[in-house]
């Protein structure tokens, strides 16, 4: 005669717990809760660490800093989100930059000058697309050819810097706005801010979006359900393409200046951003969102570092380093598990 | 007759060996004087011998490239390891009692390559045993390598005063530039290990098929530990020869795009950036390519920074050119061409 013990319901705490278990567990939002984390646990840090850390103006500063990059970082996101990456995005911000100056130089007014440059990046990048999917070019060497085609553009608009005089340009630029408690932000925040909510929006809400998760997950098994494969690999890095020369004009709000050697490692940062934002390289799972926390991981530790005075910055480009070996062994172990 | 020539054409070797000579050509049209090599004070001097010596650091590199290319790899800190090597050499310079003592030199290139060792050990690590995609193992030293650089010349430009050290960019030997022998040594090692013995066969192996060299015996993860360990001995090697040219250790700028040039030469080679056969020769054909263009653009006038827009215009054509697509449409119109003049015959 057997009884039957019947397992205890779990109790709430241990729902939680399981809850929270398989969340971080998981390779869609482990990473991203680690970068959440960590941002906190080096703000709170940083807070203890120095006087006057824990203002809402440095939190706003990262955001008015890194405007451009978050910009990048959307448009790299949906690249890795297919599996592919885009090397190009550094060079093609200098292009923009230089672009803007010297358009700007010759008189042409910033009305017509901004949508021109958007509509040239995009162009660029919708070329690489097609590079990419309809010759099989691999997308790094593809966009490699992209990099040095920007980079040397650059140099053929001119060869020193060259900076910007455009008075509603300078308004548009400099102008911020005040959110009270003596807290402002610039238009690029907002502009930045736009791009992230209709990145969000077309990823999650529209078929176009669906389709980059699916190409990520599965080439092979997108095109056997029937999605439009190739238009949405070649319009991945046309997005990115369009996100590069708007984050160029971002820059060059912030610099006010064109100069060829701009930006010279950007694409590094960028994709830093989007994998320690929890996109998975091999693509299919990540969040905009996640690229723009990525990026803000990245501006706080900019902010530590000015704030210590001591260390120097180099330590910068060593700190994304090992923070991106790190998420990137989060990921193996993540999606390892699961296979 | 016609056989030898489809033989010919359809070599690897052919295309980069046609546009060496293209370049070559619109040099000597430019300027008569493209071929001649002149002795002063011993030492061979002439546009050819500069095309080989300072094409000499990414040749290195593009060697070391071709074989992480081979196993479907690629290495993209080439570039952080040379400025590492080069920095460490001249810090340890400098830090030395007398930068001139041959021992000291002797010291500090030996830090340096060991260092280089370690490093490219932790990308074989990377690949081989934790499996991230070789670009993003890489990519991390990258990133953090240029940072490394910058820590160890504490931000400065380096400059030293060494003669032992200055013969590795400058020196002569026999007439000849210390940096072709580096060039043609590494070379001569490279095509010994690959192609006299078996290892070149199973990094093809590897590259061409991971899985059914895995099942047939062939153990992957000490070769990527090897590929990248050459590639990053290589790579410190270039380093060394760039930074002893300058004497200075300039961690931002020494080897800046190395890495793409390198990759460039192999891809003009006419090795497969998706791994398999490789082909040593024409890694050496590409990197002369490249070199001579950057000295065409010299020799013709264009403004030397313009040499990038014309290596993105190469970069494309090559690999257009080796497109599977492309392939495939040039064989059907081949086919169409022979159905044609098939029918012909018929109907004559």
């Amino acid at each position: 005669m057997s009884t039957l013990i019947k397992a205890p319901a779990p109790t709430q705490t241990q729902r939680m717990l399981q809850r929270t278990r398989s969340a971080f567990t998981s390779p869609k939002y482990g990473p991203v809760l680690v970068t959440a984390i960590l941002f906190v646990v080096v703000f709170i840090a940083g807070g203890i660490r120095y006087p006057g850390f824990f203002a809402g103006q440095v939190i706003l500063n990262l955001f008015v800093d890194n405007a451009y990059l978050i910009v990048l970082a959307v448009g790299m996101t949906f690249v890795i989100l297919t599996g592919g990456i885009d090397l190009s995005v550094g060079a093609v911000v200098a292009l923009s930059t230089m672009m803007v100056a010297s358009l700007l130089q010759s008189g042409v007014p910033a009305v017509i000058v901004i949508p021109v440059i958007i509509v040239a990046t995009t162009v660029l990048g919708l070329l690489v697309g097609l590079m990419v999917h309809h010759f099989k070019v691999q997308p790094f060497i593809a966009t490699l050819a992209a990099m040095f085609l920007a980079r040397g553009l650059c140099y053929v608009i001119s060869q020193s810097s060259i900076s910007i005089s455009d008075e509603s340009f300078i308004a548009l630029a400099v102008s911020r706005i005040p959110l009270g408690g003596g807290m402002s932000i610039t238009w690029s925040v907002v502009i930045a801010l736009v791009i992230v909510a209709v990145a969000v929006w077309t990823l999650h809400r529209t078929r176009f979006g669906r389709t980059v998760y699916a190409i990520g997950g599965g080439e092979h098994s997108a095109q056997l359900m029937g999605l439009p494969v190739a238009r949405t690999k070649v319009l991945v890095y046309a997005v990115s393409g369009l996100c590069s020369g708007l984050a160029g004009i971002l820059f060059s709000f912030y610099t006010l200046s064109g100069y060829p050697l701009t930006a010279i490692g950007t694409e590094l940062d960028a994709i830093a951003a989007v994998v320690i934002g929890g996109t998975l390289l091999a693509g299919g799972y990540g969040f905009v969102l996640g690229s723009v926390l990525g990026v803000l991981v990245l501006g706080i530790i900019q902010t530590i570092i000015t704030f210590e005075g001591t260390l120097s910055s180099w330590w910068t480009k060593i700190f994304i380093g090992a923070l991106l070996l790190a998420f990137i062994g989060l990921q193996r172990v993540l999606t390892r598990r699961k296979t | 007759m016609s056989a030898l020539l489809a033989r010919i054409v359809s070599s690897r070797l052919f295309w980069p060996l046609v546009m060496l000579a293209v370049l070559f050509l619109i040099n000597v049209i430019a300027f008569p004087g493209f071929f001649s090599i002149t002795v002063r004070d011993g030492n061979l001097y002439g546009s050819l011998i500069d095309i080989l010596r300072n094409g000499a650091p990414m040749m290195i590199v593009a060697i070391g490239m071709t074989l992480v290319i081979a196993t479907r790899g690629i290495d993209l800190s080439v570039g952080a390891v040379a400025a590492i090597a080069g920095s460490v050499a001249c810090s340890i310079l400098l830090g030395a009692p007398d930068p001139a003592d041959p021992g000291t030199v002797a010291i500090a290139i030996l830090t340096a390559v060991l260092i280089a060792l370690v490093l490219g050990t932790w990308n074989g690590f990377l690949v081989a045993v934790v499996g991230i995609q070789p670009i993003i193992a890489t990519l991390i030293l990258m990133t953090a390598g240029r940072g490394a650089a910058m820590l160890i010349t504490e931000g400065q430009i380096l400059t030293v005063n060494s003669a032992p050290f200055k013969v590795l960019g400058a020196g002569f030997v026999w007439g000849v530039p210390v940096a072709i022998y580096l060039a043609a040594g590494v070379f001569l090692i490279a095509v010994l290990f690959t192609r006299r013995t078996a290892l070149g066969m199973l990094i093809e192996a590897v590259g061409i098929n991971p899985e059914a060299s895995r099942q047939a015996g062939v153990r992957a993860r000490g070769l990527l530990f090897l590929v990248y360990i050459f590639a990053a001995l290589c790579a410190a090697v270039g380093g060394l020869i760039l930074t002893a040219n300058t004497m200075a250790a300039d961690a931002n700028n020494v080897a800046l795009f190395i890495e793409l040039d390198a990759i460039l030469a192999v891809v003009i080679g006419g090795t497969s950036l998706a791994g398999g056969r490789y082909s040593l020769v024409g890694t050496v054909v590409g990197a002369l390519v490249i070199q001579t263009l950057v000295t065409t653009v010299y020799t013709v006038g264009i403004p030397p920074i313009i040499t990038m827009v014309f290596k993105a215009v190469v970069v494309t054509l090559v690999c257009l050119l080796q497109s599977p697509t492309t392939n495939e449409a040039l064989a059907a119109f081949r086919r169409r061409l022979a159905l044609r003049a098939g029918k012909e015959a018929v109907s004559v």
